[in-house]
């Protein structure tokens, strides 16, 4: 990093500097949006333009081509500590950017947001300064195409538990497993449900199932979950004792490795809800 | 079953995790401009379009048959959506195809695709509602509890599901549009990952793909260049929870495979059909979907796929194309699975083609494993 200076030199109100036609030129063009290069004998577009073709020592044409605004990244390097008078304040790349239809590259400062997004090839365009006074300041810097957006979707919902689900949660808050039966093929359903998922027949026959139950299967998650206590956890399929399907819930309380199929379980109630299911001790 | 139908035209975009360069639109343009230039054809040449897709959580687009219509030159034609979850692009096929069979059209075009890319399917299908806590984590969450109880009651060893994640993730390398490519893979490279769901492995895993897959369907008097005839197809569904459901073995996969036997004059599939290719996103669900299926006999999956029946050189090759495991932009995993059956069929399969193939199922399925989408496509006219 630079020392902090101990003597300053600097021309009051700076050089005024004669641009000749063609600097000129191309600054008067930025300044009104433009990039323009200057035509050779040989037909090369120069960008930015110069007086005299540096190949030949000739004057360059007096012919002017818009070029750009989009160009390719040549070259660059990454600025990731930027300084006072850099251009951005924030890490950036200087770059060769070769704008369409120029067959010379620009240096200027492209704002790619992350080293990891700066690649030879990478398409840029400018981003203009809003107030432009005919200078090269007046492009910002180069930013990447747009490529991806970010689509924010957010709906909210006030969802209320149906007839089914409300007595099944009452019955919860009370530590009992609310259940139905049907009445055609007999099978017992948790939670209590109006109707059979299987014959459709309306279920209105009433009884609770539990809270003990087996484990007729499960899975060891190694993915965290906000609603798991820790990682792993096991999520297991638990036949209530009474009931004909099994609920999935989180069993805790015991080593992932030790559960196994057929364990006796028993539910853990917090607060109105079920909180986990635990091993079933004898009391 | 009604009027003949024909695959005559088949297209792929490479699979890869990320389509950065293409526009949903324009991912979906890209199979079905492949298809329709395999058929000879063009947009106008078309009568119909029919859509698959995962549900819309998954990228956040409702409703994209709309937005998709102009992209699938459907201007003035009719264009449906299938929704079926992971089955869809099977289902997206055999809507298609009844579309032929039942006179209504002469050349349908069937798409389906994913971008999974622009989202997170785990997210997508772990939205839980309030008052409930399944705990489930994403379809391997789902899924990893009922492929425990295979394994309990079947007695199958543990390195079963590892050799399927190899046997197929060698196949994609013959595959040149496999998402999945990973030389040298062994058995000990798939034992090497990490349990993500005990008991799946990280290699026992679909990845998430960007891709779509289309094809053309056509009656009999509108074919052009070489044709897969459709055979038999059918689709079956159950509800997830009803009481006694086999989760292993779901009922609707078994009628639903009876149903396309029957259609198909198959009475042995192991014997009858030349190559299958199955919806397997994770390992284990070879063996699971063998006995399903009607391969072989309950609880002896895990052997045929241990005897090597089940490979590239085997009496029955799976998956040739690498399949699920290897590729998987869901919605169009299932039209991936129909099409590739076609390619076999028709010979067109390239460096997977299984020699001399003649009659090949395609299977699709999805939700809680409770629909199922299945066809057999034949070299001959049924």
């Amino acid at each position: 990093m630079p020392s902090e200076p101990n003597h300053v030199l600097e021309f009051p109100g700076g050089y005024t500097r004669s641009t000749g036609p063609v600097i000129g030129r191309f600054l008067t063009e930025l300044r009104a949006g433009r990039i323009v290069g200057v035509r050779t004998a040989a037909k090369k577009v120069l960008v930015p333009p110069l007086e005299y073709d540096p190949l030949t020592g000739e004057p360059t044409l007096p012919e002017f081509v818009e070029v750009g605004p989009a160009g390719t990244v040549r070259e660059w390097t990454w600025v990731d500590a930027p300084r006072k008078n850099h251009p951005l304040d924030r890490p950036f790349a200087w770059a060769l950017i070769r704008l369409d239809g120029a067959d010379t590259s620009l240096v200027h400062a492209v704002d790619g947001g992350s080293l990891k997004a700066m690649r030879t090839g990478l398409r840029v365009w400018p981003r203009w300064r809003h107030d432009r006074v005919g200078s090269i300041t007046d492009i910002e810097c180069f930013v990447p195409e747009v490529t991806t957006i970010v689509a924010n979707v957010r709906t909210e919902y006030t969802v209320t538990p149906g007839a089914a689900l409300a007595r099944y949660l009452d019955a919860l808050t009370r530590n009992v497993f609310l259940a139905g039966r049907c009445p055609s093929c007999r099978s017992v359903y948790v939670p209590y449900r109006l109707s059979c998922p299987q014959c459709g027949s309306v279920i209105e026959e009433e009884l609770e199932v539990g809270p003990s139950g087996t484990v007729t299967t499960f899975a060891i998650n190694n993915l965290p979950d906000p609603r798991a206590p820790q990682v792993p956890f096991v999520s297991a399929y638990i036949l209530l004792d009474g009931a004909d399907i099994p609920i999935i819930a989180l069993l805790a309380e015991i080593p992932a490795t030790e559960v196994v199929e057929g364990m006796r379980v028993r539910a853990v109630f917090e607060g109105g809800a079920v909180k986990w299911f635990a091993p079933e001790r004898e009391a | 079953m009604g009027n003949r139908c024909a695959v005559i035209g088949v297209g792929q975009t490479h699979y890869t995790t990320r389509r950065r360069d293409v526009s949903m639109a324009g991912l979906v343009r890209e199979a079905a401009l492949r298809a329709l230039e395999d058929a000879g054809l063009t947009f106008a040449d078309i009568d119909a379009v029919v859509i698959g897709k995962a549900p819309d959580l998954f990228e956040g687009v409702m409703m994209p048959e709309a937005y998709l219509a102009d992209a699938l030159g459907a201007a003035g034609k009719p264009v449906t959506r299938v929704h079926t979850a992971g089955s869809v692009g099977g289902s997206t096929a055999l809507v298609g195809a009844s579309l032929i069979q039942g006179g209504v059209h002469d050349r349908v075009l069937v798409v389906a695709y994913e971008k999974q890319s622009e989202s997170n399917a785990t997210w997508a299908l772990s939205t839980h509602l309030p008052f409930t806590s399944s705990l489930v984590v994403g379809a391997g969450g789902y899924f990893a509890p009922h492929i425990r109880d295979y394994m309990r009651r079947s007695g199958a060893p543990d390195h079963i599901g590892a050799l399927v994640a190899v046997k197929d993730r060698l196949n994609a390398l013959k595959n040149p549009y496999a998402h999945l490519k990973i030389p040298g893979i062994d058995r000990a490279m798939v034992e090497s990952t990490p349990m993500l769901w005990e008991p799946i492995r990280y290699l026992e895993t679909c990845p998430s793909s960007d891709g779509a897959c289309a094809m053309v369907l056509s009656s009999e008097k509108a074919v052009t260049g070489t044709p897969a005839w459709v055979h038999g197809g059918a689709m079956r569904s159950e509800p997830i929870f009803r009481a006694g459901r086999d989760t292993v073995s779901p009922q609707a996969g078994i009628d639903c495979a009876a149903d396309v036997y029957r259609q198909a004059g198959v009475t042995d599939p192991r014997r009858d059909l030349d190559v299958a290719e199955v919806y397997v996103p994770f390992s284990w669900y070879e063996p699971m979907w063998l006995e399903n299926l009607g391969f072989c006999g309950v609880n002896e999956g895990w052997k045929l796929t241990e005897s090597g029946a089940t490979a590239l050189d085997g009496d029955i090759p799976w998956n040739a194309s690498g399949g699920v495991l290897s590729s998987n932009p869901i919605g169009a995993s299932g039209l991936i699975r129909f099409a590739e059956a076609a390619l076999q069929v028709r010979g067109m399969a390239g460096e997977h083609q299984v020699e001399g193939a003649r009659k090949a199922l395609g299977h699709a399925y999805g939700g809680g494993a409770q629909f199922f989408a299945m066809w057999i496509v034949g070299a001959e006219k049924p």
